[in-house]
Parts: C-alpha cells; structure tokens; sequence
C-alpha cells in the first residue's frame, strides 16, 4: 500500500492504482479527457499532466502508479500553464460552435477553458475543415471538427461492446475519428459513447435540438427496461412546456454503480422512456353498459370499483375475486396489493408473470431477457401464482371480478379468455389490449413519477425516485389503492411509498445502502 | 418610505396669498406672451437665436430617439434571407422576464446546423432590459427598429412571432 502526498495531503492508496485515482479520492480533480474509470489508459490528451517531485518532466497522472513517498502537484503553476498550453492546442481546429452544440453546458472543454485558458487567441492559420452532423448509427450524430481526438469511444466500441466501429484514420492535425469501412454505429450500446464524450463530438440523434442541457432537472432512478436494474438519472424539463413538444422527459443517462452497470446502459433501456409522455391514459374510465370507455372522475370510478368488490366478496367470497398485479410495479405497491387482496379480504392467487410474454434479447453483459424490473421482487412477496389459470377461471365465471395491473395481454387466447370474464379492472399507465375489455380504468403512475424500490434478477434492492408529478389525473398506484382500501373499509394509512418500505423492510430510505442491497435470501 | 416633513412659516405677505397669485399669473404670462412673440417671429424667419417653449404634436409630430434607445425588437437575416439565428438560447436562457419562446430545429445546410422553428417574443411581459441583444453570439436580435407603439386589442396579439420579428427593418435615428 504506498502512501504518496498530493498537494500537502497525504493518502494511501491500493496498489497499482495510479496518481489520478489517488487524487481523486482526496477529492481532487485533475482535469482530463482521453482517462475514463471504465476503459484502458490512452494517454492522449496530456491534461492531466500534474508535476512529481524529482521527476525531469511533467507526468501524466492518468498513467503514472502512486508509488511510495511520491510528491505531487496538481495546482502548481507549472502545472496550470501545461493545462493552458494543451487546451490551446485541443482548440487550435476545434469549430467553436457552442451555440448551436448540443453538448454546450456539460462540455469539459468549455469548463476546463474557463479555469484555464488562453483567453487571447494566438492562432491565425485556417482551420481545418472536415466533416459535420454525421449520422453514424441509429442514435448518435458525429461532428468531426469538434473531437478532441481522445479516442474513449474507439475504446468504447473495442473493449467494452467490442464491435469495433469506430477508428482513428488519418494522421496527424488530419486525424479523424471515423466509421470502420461498411460499418454503422449500432451494437445495443452505441449510446454510452454519447455521455463518454467529452466533448461535441458524439452527440444523441433523439435528444438533438430538443433541449438546452441548463434547462434539464435530474432525478436518481432505476431503468424500468429488464430485470438487471441500471441506475439511471432521468434528465427532465417541465418549466418550459413548449420545448421537445411538450416532451417531459427528455433523456436517460446512466448513473454509476460499481455492482450493477459500472458507468454503461443499453440502448434499448436509455431511448425506452417514451411510454412516460406518449399515449397515456390521461383520465379515470368507465364502461357503460354494452357500450364504449367514457371519461369518467375518481370518486365515480372508485365508488363503483369498491362496490363491485364489496359485493363479490359478500356474495362468492375471496374465491370470487382474481387478481393479476405486475412486475412492473414496485415493489411497495406489491406488498400493498398482497396486503388489501390476500391479507385483507383473503384472495388466495394473486399472480404476476404474463405467461404470453416471450423472452426478450439478452446477452452476457447489461441486457436482461426478462423486460420486467421487479419479476424478483414479485416473487420474493410470493405473488407467483399462474396467471393462466387465474384468467381461465374469470373466463369460465368462477372469478366474477377480475383486478389487473398494468399488463398488456395481446395474445388472441389471453382476449378471448378477457372477453368471457365477468368485470374486469384496470389499474396501468398506458393504452393498451388490456384497457380495451375493461370494465374500468384506473390510471395509475409511471416509475418517474413515483417513489420506490426495484429488485433486480440478482436480488439487489435498489430505490427509484421521483422525478415528475403524475401526468394529468392519473395518480401513484399507492394512492389509488390506499383510497380504494379505505373505500372497503380496512384500515390503510399509508401516505407515501416511504411508510410502506418502512413497515416492509424495516428501515427508511435514506438508511438504505447508496448502491442498492441483497435479499441474502431472507423472506419477507 | 420615510417621510421627512419640513415645517414652514410663512410670512404675513405669503399669508394673504393675493400677492402671491399675482406673482405666479405674471410668471405664467411672461412665458405665454413671450412664446407667443417668439414663435410668430419664427414664421418670419426672425429671432431664431431664440427658443421658444414646445410641445410635439405627437404623434404627427416625433422626438428624434437617442441612438441607443432600445426600442421594438427585430430578428436579422442572412445575406439569403434566412434569419441569422441559430437558436442558440442564450436569449431565452438570459431573459428575466421568461417572454422569449424559442423552438430549434435541424437546418438542411450542416454548416448552419441549427434554426428556430418556432422564436416568439411576449412584449407582454417583455422589460426591454436588452440583455437579448448583449447575449446574442450572432448579431441575430436587435432593438433598433424605432419603433415604440405596439398595443394590442388582445394579449395573444402581443406575442411576435419569428415572421414578425424577420420582417421589421431598421429606422435609422434621426438627428
């Protein structure tokens, strides 16, 4: 373990971890563009060159190993003139069009340029032109003339997706990042050389134009795309509505976490936000008798909804009610359901798993086959029962009131078997085949826009939050079914998804670990 | 706000107030009479050393403006008519009063990449602060049409859409 002084701080380091990470963990930043946490060590760049003492030189910090009774500056004069001098040179053909760049307010060079930079320029040759808004896959644009030429997305595409896409061609001031010949950007995780862009360069197709980054609000959550749970950061803007039409949110961008993602997300998972704003059931629905869906309000909807369960339950008893929740509901709103429906009023087979619902593509490295985010956590709360069979007993009469949670049942069986139940219930956030035979529709809330808790395929526990208010009168599922409960007359007095977590797991959110936990196998 | 009341005797002559009157008609009548005199004398071609008092008939009649009064805004085009602006923000974003609406969009030519689809300003709520022009990276807005008089029957016809602001030109200050 060598111990080694940075700026007068003395730190001790693991072995082999080297100058840059050394500093980072004194809360020191060393400016950097070609060094990523997640990708082998190019060294091109030259900013984070930090001054050693007893060394000739000036050292890269990215590459130099913290050894035993080093002594470095990253603030000294020398240092900063380095960092003058190199950002000069990055910029010598670098466009300057910050006005229209999309990546202008989160762009390293502009930050780094306004600690350290040459404010008077001293260029007077050409610039060299090459080629701009390229598409080069499905979603990401590139602008040659703003690359650095850092390489972290050549190392991207080789180490980590290992497609190897992209390449240096050219050489020297002629370099250029380019497509590897009859090659496009499309593996399922081009997106990820969006954000490891340091600059410009790589911007998203998707988000181009729609927004202003200084406009974006951030929120900690968890992909709702598979089982494997990414931490994501919903980037949103809701002040100006006019933007991106109307659009809330506006991206995704993974958030660390060594257990789970690392820094990386998939494509499929970052562009799949588009359920949140788009064709979503805005208002409470009733069906009127043999007729269609009309909007109808909440109290009416909840009235009749606990009615017709009161009833059912007076008259067949549990047996009479059939229950489907999801697993795309958290976990919270899972353990509410069990604790109305099977605890409460004695429904024996709640189920979960839409047994229509084929695997998905998976591979060996972020992708899930399993497109539902707390299948686990469903299964922990015991609601596994067979949703076939629940609805071949809705569509036999044996279950007169059939309850579903945010399923979409395509499949010709699955509607014909919804055809024949008695009254169906709704609760989900989307149109879908589901809604088209319900009885009445309850719209309930998206993950962005509610608080909770995921369990992924491996187990860990990982807390979502919210990031924007329920669109238009659709509200959080624990709020309808809380209203709902009291409606029936059992003695539910949760106010938020916080008080539920509590009661379930014992602890408050702000105890639970920053990168999620393991069941460990223990059941409750 | 502090009040400060000053007290003030008046004297016996200020207290019977006829003297006083008679002093403030005299004063009203000079500048009346004298006026009179110089502004006749005008129309002769006479006197002109002189200034007499004047009211602008306004609005036949205008103040020249200051060249560096802000006045209405306008949106500049490029030499093909195209509007310089690159829907960069910066005026929106620097804007106090939240009255600029502006929509980007992907322009055909990749050497101007960007163009406003939609730029709406709200002179309703517009403080003409000009901090639109001063952040502006492309000479794209400015305040210099002269122009003062915008009312509106409605608050929708206040808001100036991006063909509006195009199609105003400068007016030069007149001296």
């Amino acid at each position: 373990m060598p111990s080694l002084e940075i700026n007068g701080q003395s730190i001790e380091v693991e072995t082999g971890s080297n100058v840059l990470q050394a500093a980072e963990q004194l809360d020191i930043h060393v400016p950097r563009y070609c060094y990523h946490p997640g990708l082998s060590v190019a060294g091109s760049c030259r900013m984070c060159l930090v001054e050693i003492e007893k060394m000739p030189k000036l050292a890269i910090s990215c590459h130099i190993q913290a050894q035993d009774g080093m002594k470095v500056s990253t603030e000294s004069e020398k240092v900063k003139q380095a960092r003058k001098s190199m950002l000069e040179f990055l910029l010598v053909n670098h466009p300057l069009d910050c006005p229209v760049c999309d990546q202008s307010g989160e762009c390293d060079l502009q930050n780094y340029y306004m600690e350290v930079g040459q404010y008077d320029s001293r260029f007077l040759e050409n610039k060299i032109k090459r080629r701009k808004a390229v598409p080069i896959g499905p979603h990401v644009i590139l602008d040659q003339e703003r690359c650095i030429l850092c390489t972290r997305c050549t190392r991207f595409c080789n180490e980590i997706s290992q497609s190897n896409e992209l390449g240096v061609f050219n050489r020297g001031n002629r370099s250029v990042i380019d497509l590897a010949p009859a090659k496009t950007l499309d593996n399922p995780y081009s997106g990820n050389v969006i954000d490891i862009c340091p600059v410009g360069a790589l911007t998203e197709r998707e988000f181009r134009f729609q927004c202003r980054v200084w406009y974006l609000s951030t929120q900690e959550s968890i992909c709702n795309g598979c089982s494997r749970g990414c931490n994501i950061s919903i980037h949103y803007n809701t002040s100006l509505s006019y933007k991106a039409g109307g659009k809330r949110v506006q991206r995704l961008k993974p958030r660390l976490n060594p257990h789970v993602n690392r820094w990386w997300m998939c494509d499929e998972g970052r562009f799949g936000y588009e359920f949140i704003d788009h064709n979503r059931i805005e208002s409470p629905q009733l069906r009127a008798v043999q007729g269609k869906l009309q909007t109808s309000d909440w109290e009416q909807v909840l009235q009749e909804v606990s009615t017709g369960l009161k009833t059912t339950l007076e008259n067949f008893g549990p047996e009479g009610i059939g229950v489907i929740a999801s697993p795309q509901l958290s976990n919270e709103e899972l353990y509410l359901i069990r604790k109305i429906f099977a605890e409460s009023m004695g429904v024996q087979e709640i189920g979960t798993r839409n047994p229509w619902e084929k695997e998905g593509f998976e591979d060996d490295f972020l992708i899930r086959g399993d497109k539902n985010p707390n299948s686990r956590g469903a299964e922990e709360l015991g609601l596994n029962s067979d949703v076939k069979a629940i609805l071949e007993k809705a569509a036999s009469g044996k279950i007169k009131i059939l309850y579903i949670f945010q399923h979409n049942f395509e499949s010709p069986e699955a509607q014909e078997m919804l055809g024949q139940a008695g009254y169906v219930i709704f609760q989900g956030t989307n149109w879908n085949k589901t809604v088209e035979v319900s009885n009445a529709v309850l719209p309930g809330a998206t993950y962005a826009e509610k608080d909770g808790t995921f369990t992924n395929f491996e187990g860990r526990l990982q807390r979502f939050q919210q990031a924007l208010l329920p669109l238009s009168e659709s509200k959080s599922d624990i709020e309808i079914l809380s209203t709902l409960a009291r409606k029936l007359g059992y003695p539910v007095t949760y106010l938020d998804a916080e008080e539920i977590f509590r009661e379930w797991w014992g602890r408050t959110y702000q105890e639970l670990e920053e990168f999620g936990e393991l069941l460990n196998g223990q059941k409750r | 706000m502090a009040i400060k009341q000053v007290e003030r005797d008046l004297t016996f002559r200020e207290r019977i107030y006829i003297l006083e009157i008679l002093k403030a008609l005299r004063l009203t009548a000079r500048h009346l009479f004298r006026n009179l005199f110089v502004h006749i004398a005008h129309r002769f071609g006479l006197l002109r050393r002189l200034r007499g008092g004047v009211t602008y008939q306004y609005p036949e009649e205008r103040r020249p403006f200051s060249p560096r009064l802000r006045t209405l805004h306008r949106l500049t085009r490029r030499q093909d008519g195209s509007p310089r602006c690159v829907a960069c923000m910066m005026c929106e974003t620097v804007c106090p009063a939240h009255c600029i609406y502006i929509v980007g969009g992907e322009h055909p030519d990749p050497q101007i990449e960007k163009y406003p689809v939609r730029f709406d300003i709200d002179l309703g709520l517009c403080v003409f602060c000009g901090y639109c022009v001063e952040a502006c990276p492309e000479d794209a807005i400015r305040m210099d049409t002269g122009k003062l008089e915008f009312s509106s029957y409605s608050r929708e016809g206040l808001i100036h859409d991006l063909q509006e602001l195009l199609s105003r030109s400068t007016t030069p200050p007149k001296r």
